[in-house]
C-alpha cells in the first residue's frame, strides 16, 4: 500500500492553504507530519482523507487515482486530536461501527472488536457510553476503532495532544507496534519534534502549507536542508546567528571568532547563518576546540536531569538570544554574565537564502 | 440549632394567590359542577359520579374521542416526518438561512381564528382559490360543507400548513448543534446517508423531537379554534372533535354537569398520554 500525492494543492476562498505538495507515503513505518500549529498538517490530512476537495493535482492509492473518490469509499481511518466517538453508542458499538457499515459477519466483527478492545485495555468498559469514560479512555476507544477496521490508510491527527503526560508516553510507545504489519499507510501529525524522533519512520516537515523536507526522521534531524527545517525540528528552539566568513575565520558579532573546518572552510567569503542545537552550547568546556561565548542569563529552567539557560549574546556584540541545554544541575543566576561554550563542528551553516551549505 | 422563621410564606403567598385565582379555583369549580346537577338560582343537587358514568358510556363521547385520536394521529404521522425532512433539506449556512427561518415561522404567527377564516375562504367552491381550482379547473367534486372526507382532508391540511413549521424549527435547532466532526467520522466509517441520519442526526434530534411531538400532541388534541371556524364540526358531526363537542354540551345545551365531567375526562386523557409518551421517550436516558 502506498499513498502518493502528486502536485496537490488546496484552496480556501481563493487562498492557497496547501501549496503544491508531492509526497509518497508508504506502509511499514510511521509517516510523521511535523510542523507548528497552523502549518497545514490537518489540512493535508483532510485532503488525503477526502474530507476537503483537492484544488489541483492528484492523489493515488496503490497507483489508483482516488482524487475524486468519496471518503466513504476510500476505506480509511482517522483519529482526531479531540475524542470523537458517537455519544449515544456504547464503546463496543463505537468500535464496531465501521465494521457494521461494511457489513461484516457477526462472529468476525465480535472477534475484531474484542481484539482491539484488549489491545487498548478497554475490555471492562465495552458497555459504557463515551461520556462515562475519561479522556484517555475515550481516545483509546477512537484508536480501537481505527485498529479494528482494516483500512488502507490510518490518519492520526495529533491523537495524543489532549492526553495527560503519562498516558501520552504510554500510548506513544504502543502506537508503532499497533500498526506494525497491518499493511496500512500510517500518517501521524504532531507539533512535537520529540514525538517524531520517538516514533521513527519518515518525517515530512511542514511550514506554511508546504512540505519543506521529507525523509527518514533521523536523517532530517541530522541533516536539515534549510534553516526552516532546522528550526522546526528542535525543542527548545535551535540557536541561530549571522556570522561573517573571511578566509578560514568565522566571526560572530564583534568579539567571537573561530577557525572554520571541513566544508564550511571552503565557502566563499561573506555572511552566513549558523544554527546550533542547544545541547551543543554548554556552560562548562569539557572538550577541546570549543568557542567561548559570554552572555547575560535571562531565563533558566531546570527539568530534572537537564538545565537550560536562555542568554543574551549582546555582550559579545551579536544581536541574538541563545539557549544552552546541559546535563546535570547548573546554578545560573538570572541577570549574571556567564560563559558558554559552543561546538562549531556541530553547527549547520546556511546561505542567506536559507539553504544549507555546510 | 434550626432557625424557626415563617417569613418564607409571605414570599410564596402572591404566587399562591395568583395560581389559586387563575387555575385552582376555576378547576375546583369544574370539579364541583361535575358531581352536581344545577338548576337556575344556584340550586344544586348532589349527583356523585353519575355524570362521569354517563359520559364514559355515551356513544357520542366515544365518537368524538375517536375522531379526536384520528385527527391527532394523522397530524403527527404527517407533520413529524415532513418537518424532519424539511429541516434536513434546509441550508446550514449562508444568506438563505434567515430567509428560510422567517418563511417557516410565518404560518405560526397568524392568529388561529384567522387561519380558520383564511382556509374557509380559500376552499369555497365558487370563489376560493383552492375550491375553485379543484372544482372548475381539475373537475373534482370538492365541497367540504357537503363531503365529510373533503372536510377531513381540509382540516388536516390546514393543521399541517399551520404547524409543521414548529417541528421544522425544533428539528433544525437539533441539527445545527451537531459538530462537523461527527459527520466526518461517519464519512470515514463509510456510512451511507441513511446511517448518518439514523445514527447521528436522529439521536441528536431526539430531545427536541420529543418536545416537538409532545407540543404537537397536546395542541392538536385540544384543538378548537381552527376547525370551529372552518367547519363548525360539520358536515353533520363528521369533524366534531372533543373540544367542539364539549363546547356544544356546555354552552349550547347548557348541561354544565356532564360538560364538567367531560372536561375532566378530557384533561385526564391528555395528561395521561403526554406522561406516557414522555416517560417512554426519556426512559433510555435515565438508565
Amino acid at each position: 500500500m502506498a499513498l502518493e500525492l502528486r502536485s496537490v494543492t488546496k484552496r480556501v476562498g481563493g487562498v492557497l492553504h496547501i501549496k503544491e505538495t508531492s509526497l509518497t507515503l508508504e506502509t511499514g513505518h510511521f509517516n510523521v507530519l511535523l510542523g507548528a500549529t497552523g502549518s497545514g498538517k490537518t489540512s493535508l490530512i483532510k485532503l488525503m482523507a477526502g474530507l476537503d476537495p483537492i484544488a489541483s493535482g492528484a492523489l493515488l492509492m496503490d497507483g489508483q487515482d482516488v482524487t475524486r473518490l468519496s471518503t466513504q469509499k476510500r476505506n480509511i481511518s482517522l483519529v482526531h486530536q479531540f475524542f470523537i466517538n458517537y455519544p449515544h453508542m456504547t464503546v463496543y458499538d463505537n468500535i464496531a461501527s465501521p465494521l457494521k457499515v461494511a457489513g461484516m459477519a457477526k462472529s468476525e466483527l465480535d472477534d475484531r472488536v474484542q481484539d482491539a478492545a484488549k489491545i487498548m485495555q478497554l475490555t471492562p468498559m465495552l458497555h459504557r457510553r463515551p461520556h462515562e469514560l475519561s479522556g484517555g479512555q475515550q481516545q483509546r476507544t477512537a484508536l480501537a476503532r481505527a485498529i479494528a477496521k482494516e483500512s488502507r490508510a490510518v490518519f492520526l491527527d495529533e491523537p495524543l495532544a489532549n492526553l495527560d503526560y503519562k498516558l501520552r508516553e504510554e500510548l506513544r510507545d504502543q502506537l508503532p507496534d499497533l500498526f506494525a504489519g497491518r499493511g496500512a499507510v500510517v500518517v501521524y501529525a504532531t507539533s512535537e519534534p520529540e514525538e517524531a524522533l520517538l516514533l521513527g519512520g519518515k518525517t515530512a516537515l511542514m511550514q506554511n502549507g508546504r512540505v519543506t523536507q521529507f525523509g527518514p526522521t533521523a536523517d532530517i534531524y541530522r541533516n536539515p536542508e534549510n534553516v526552516a527545517a532546522a528550526r522546526v525540528f528542535s525543542d527548545p528552539p535551535i540557536n541561530t546567528a549571522t556570522i561573517t566568513k573571511q578566509g578560514h575565520e568565522a566571526r560572530l558579532g564583534t568579539d567571537v571568532s573561530w577557525t572554520l573546518e571541513g566544508a564550511a572552510a571552503g565557502l566563499a567569503d561573506g555572511n552566513y547563518t549558523i544554527a546550533i542545537r542547544p545541547h551543543h552550547v554548554v556552560p562548562v568546556a569539557k572538550a577541546a576546540g570549543l568557542v567561548k561565548l559570554n552572555g547575560r542569563v535571562q531565563v533558566t529552567e531546570l527539568s530534572g536531569s537537564e538545565s537550560s539557560a536562555h542568554f543574551d549574546l549582546s555582550q559579545s556584540g551579536a544581536a541574538s538570544s541563545w539557549v544552552s541545554l546541559s546535563h546535570g544541575v547548573h546554578p545560573y543566576k538570572v541577570g549574571e554574565l556567564h560563559d558558554f561554550y559552543m561546538d562549531p563542528r556541530a553547527a549547520y551553516v546556511f546561505a542567506p537564502d536559507g539553504s544549507r551549505v555546510a | 440549632m434550626k432557625t424557626e422563621n415563617q417569613k418564607a410564606w409571605f414570599f410564596v403567598l402572591p404566587v399562591l394567590l395568583l395560581v389559586a385565582f387563575n387555575a385552582l379555583i376555576p378547576m375546583m369549580t369544574v370539579v364541583n359542577y361535575s358531581v352536581q346537577e344545577t338548576f337556575g338560582d344556584n340550586v344544586f343537587f348532589w349527583q356523585g359520579l353519575d355524570w362521569f358514568q354517563q359520559i364514559l358510556r355515551s356513544d357520542r363521547f366515544h365518537a368524538a374521542l375517536g375522531r379526536q385520536f384520528l385527527f391527532t394521529f394523522l397530524i403527527l404521522i404527517i407533520e413529524v416526518p415532513l418537518g424532519i425532512a424539511i429541516a434536513l433539506s434546509m441550508p446550514r449556512q449562508g444568506i438563505w438561512v434567515p430567509v428560510c427561518l422567517v418563511l417557516m415561522a410565518l404560518p405560526m404567527l397568524i392568529p388561529w381564528n384567522v387561519v380558520g377564516a383564511m382556509w374557509n375562504i380559500f376552499t369555497l367552491p365558487d370563489i376560493g382559490l383552492l375550491g375553485y381550482t379543484l372544482n372548475h379547473v381539475l373537475g373534482l367534486n370538492y365541497d367540504m360543507t357537503q363531503d365529510p372526507i373533503a372536510a377531513w382532508v381540509t382540516i388536516v391540511t390546514m393543521d399541517v400548513w399551520h404547524w409543521t413549521s414548529l417541528v421544522v424549527l425544533l428539528s433544525y435547532a437539533g441539527l445545527v448543534s451537531i459538530p462537523d466532526a461527527y459527520y466526518q467520522a461517519a464519512k470515514i466509517d463509510g456510512a451511507s446517508n441513511w446511517s448518518v441520519f439514523r445514527y447521528i442526526q436522529l439521536p441528536k434530534m431526539k430531545t427536541v423531537l420529543t418536545i416537538a411531538i409532545l407540543l404537537r400532541f397536546m395542541d392538536s388534541f385540544n384543538i378548537y379554534t381552527e376547525p370551529f371556524v372552518l367547519t363548525g364540526g360539520g358536515p353533520g358531526n363528521s369533524t366534531t372533535l372533543l373540544s367542539i363537542d364539549l363546547v356544544k354540551i356546555a354552552l349550547g345545551q347548557f348541561d354544565l354537569g356532564p360538560a364538567a365531567a367531560m372536561s375532566l375526562i378530557y384533561f385526564a386523557i391528555t395528561l395521561l398520554v403526554s406522561w406516557l409518551f414522555y416517560t417512554l421517550m426519556t426512559k433510555d436516558d435515565q438508565n
